[in-house]
């Protein structure tokens, strides 16, 4: 059994296919994204090593800290917005009829690509024929905001696709944990005279804990990721007011060809995830809960 | 006063329910629409007539090809991810050999890495060996990046199995790759259709792979395509919603048919931060 089982040659067979990819278009791409950072390189000619100055210039360029300030921002919003699809899934895991499959037509959006996502907000946007205006129009509200247009309205109105997108989701995901939790336990409390408001919030919501945190790491991670969504709503406009990290970085890249500087945006990205990835898990993590 | 709470708890989760769902209904609606009838009448009225020539005319005029691309690109990809990473699978829980649990750590950070950290080195790795603007750079790019996750996917499944599965065979005398092929992989069949449908979502959907890397229109997937094609029917808002519902369709269908699996995938890809 042993023997056969460690065969080296057949190991090899099994794993490295798929380690090979993983290193090759994975790994390697991630190391030489730092490496092209320190590049002065247009993406065709020669590169010429300027040590850490893309880096530094970084550290300087103020359209790259608003791109950031950007990303944390939808950051924030999808942690806050937890709260509200935490309360949809303690309603909805409370012996609700059709349960199942009002969190299946929650999930449908979640299914759809960026790109279909955007195109239709997009329309839903539209400020003469978008079905957002004729809906506040026929509450009597005349002047609506120019959604997509409008410098200091733009990073909303991009968060409610990314709202719509992902409130299955995380629904499907509180559901699943609330529905692991003992009947008995509830039952408990119950007869006690708890009533259901103290129920969710001092025993079910104590209980998800570990759930939770799990989709906060989740929602900040993903939103420093952020990209196809604004690429196609607004391309990071009106005036680089929804402009997130992912997005400043392929602008620079692909339409000013400033591989170099680029690159470098890139590599920055990959280390503020991992250091945000960090923090959002230590500080999110109880004691006994360190070692995940 | 019972009752009126859970009235009033059904009415927030109709609500939800129905802002989840309305603008893709709108989307049908204005897809068979004429630009007069959508521009004139109330949002909300039903079309005069149906107006399927709109599905007719985008179809032929560029989103059947980009339709019929994405359907190849996502099928051998997914083909790939799942053969690859049940191997990784089958040699990471069945066979014993010293760097196991490393390997297994490698692919969980892939899990974490933003993949616009490494599209500028992939882009210029595909140039230096003249795959820009190959569909297989497409399909290698989706099977590296999406073998992480439907590793995580197997690997549960691939522990739950009992080890004297192997044993027994072993005594019979069967090789290691009988043991995979006809024993083991038939046996995690179930797993792997949540994987298909998981890897489904995400290569269909894909969007920056193709957007950096194909830059023939014969190439493009339906992502790309809808983007070109609705910059130049800027205003046909009935074509525009025509090609995004083609673009929606088979991911719908496929949801409408597994659900339980679409559930059962979404939920395991959970960790996938």
């Amino acid at each position: 059994m042993n023997r056969v089982m460690s065969n080296k040659w057949i190991i090899g067979m099994y794993i490295l296919p798929a380690f090979l990819l993983i290193s090759i278009f994975i790994f390697v791409p991630l190391l030489l994204s730092g490496y092209y950072g320190l590049m002065d390189w247009d993406g065709i000619g020669a590169m010429k090593y300027i040590g850490m100055e893309n880096y530094f210039n970084a550290i300087r360029d103020g359209l790259f800290w608003s791109s950031a300030f950007h990303s944390f921002m939808l950051a924030l919003f999808s942690t806050v917005s937890l709260i509200v699809y935490l309360a949809i899934s303690l309603i909805l895991a409370s012996k609700i009829k059709g349960s199942n499959l009002l969190r299946k037509i929650y999930l449908i959006p979640m299914l759809l690509s960026s790109v279909a996502i955007a195109q239709l907000w997009i329309k839903v946007f539209n400020p003469s024929n978008g079905i957002l205006n004729s809906i506040l129009a026929s509450f009597g509200v005349d002047n609506p905001p120019a959604w997509l247009a409008e410098p200091n309205v733009v990073l909303y109105a991009i968060f409610i696709p990314i709202l719509w997108q992902y409130a299955g989701f995380y629904i499907l995901i509180y559901y699943a944990a609330l529905k692991n939790i003992p009947e008995s336990i509830v039952e408990a409390a119950r007869i006690d005279g708890a009533t259901p408001f103290q129920i969710a919030y001092k025993i079910k919501l104590p209980l998800i804990m570990g759930v939770v945190k799990v989709t906060i790491v989740l929602a900040v991670v993903g939103s420093l990721k952020y990209f196809d969504l604004i690429y196609v709503m607004t391309g990071g406009g009106p005036n680089g007011a929804s402009e997130v990290m992912a997005s400043y970085m392929y602008k620079l890249a692909f339409s000013s060809n400033d591989f170099g500087y680029g690159s470098a945006i890139g590599f920055l990205l990959l280390i503020i995830t991992l250091i945000v990835t960090f923090i959002v898990r230590k500080v999110t993590a109880s004691k006994e809960e360190l070692q995940y | 006063m019972k009752k009126v709470g859970y009235i009033l708890l059904y009415v927030c989760l109709t609500a939800v329910a129905v802002f989840q769902v309305f603008p893709i209904l709108w989307l049908f609606l204005f897809s068979l629409k004429n630009n007069q009838e959508i521009f004139s009448k109330s949002p909300f009225s039903l079309p005069s007539e149906f107006r399927w020539e709109n599905y007719l005319k985008v179809w032929e005029s560029g989103i059947g090809s980009y339709f019929w691309n994405s359907v190849w690109i996502t099928g051998v990809a997914i083909v790939f991810t799942v053969l690859l990473a049940s191997m990784a699978a089958f040699a990471i829980t069945r066979m014993q050999w010293r760097w196991n649990k490393l390997v297994l750590g490698l692919f969980m950070v892939g899990l974490m890495i933003p993949i616009h950290s490494s599209i500028i080195p992939l882009f210029n790795m595909f140039l230096n060996v003249n795959m820009i603007d190959n569909p297989w750079s497409i399909v290698i790019t989706y099977t590296a990046y999406n073998l992480p996750i439907t590793l995580m996917i197997l690997l549960g499944f691939y522990y739950t199995l009992p080890r004297e599965i192997e044993e027994a065979a072993i005594m019979d005398g069967c090789s290691v790759h009988r043991i995979f092929f006809k024993i083991i992989f038939p046996m995690t069949i179930p797993v792997i259709s949540t994987t298909v449908i998981i890897n489904m979502i995400y290569n269909w959907n894909e969007f920056v792979f193709v957007n950096t890397f194909i830059s023939s229109d014969e190439y493009k997937t339906l992502t790309v395509g809808i983007q070109n094609f609705i910059g130049q029917y800027m205003t046909d808002w009935g074509a525009i919603g025509a090609t995004l519902i083609i673009s929606m369709l088979p991911i719908l269908l496929a949801f409408l048919f597994f659900s339980n699996k679409v559930v059962e995938g979404i939920s395991s890809s959970a960790v996938k931060g």
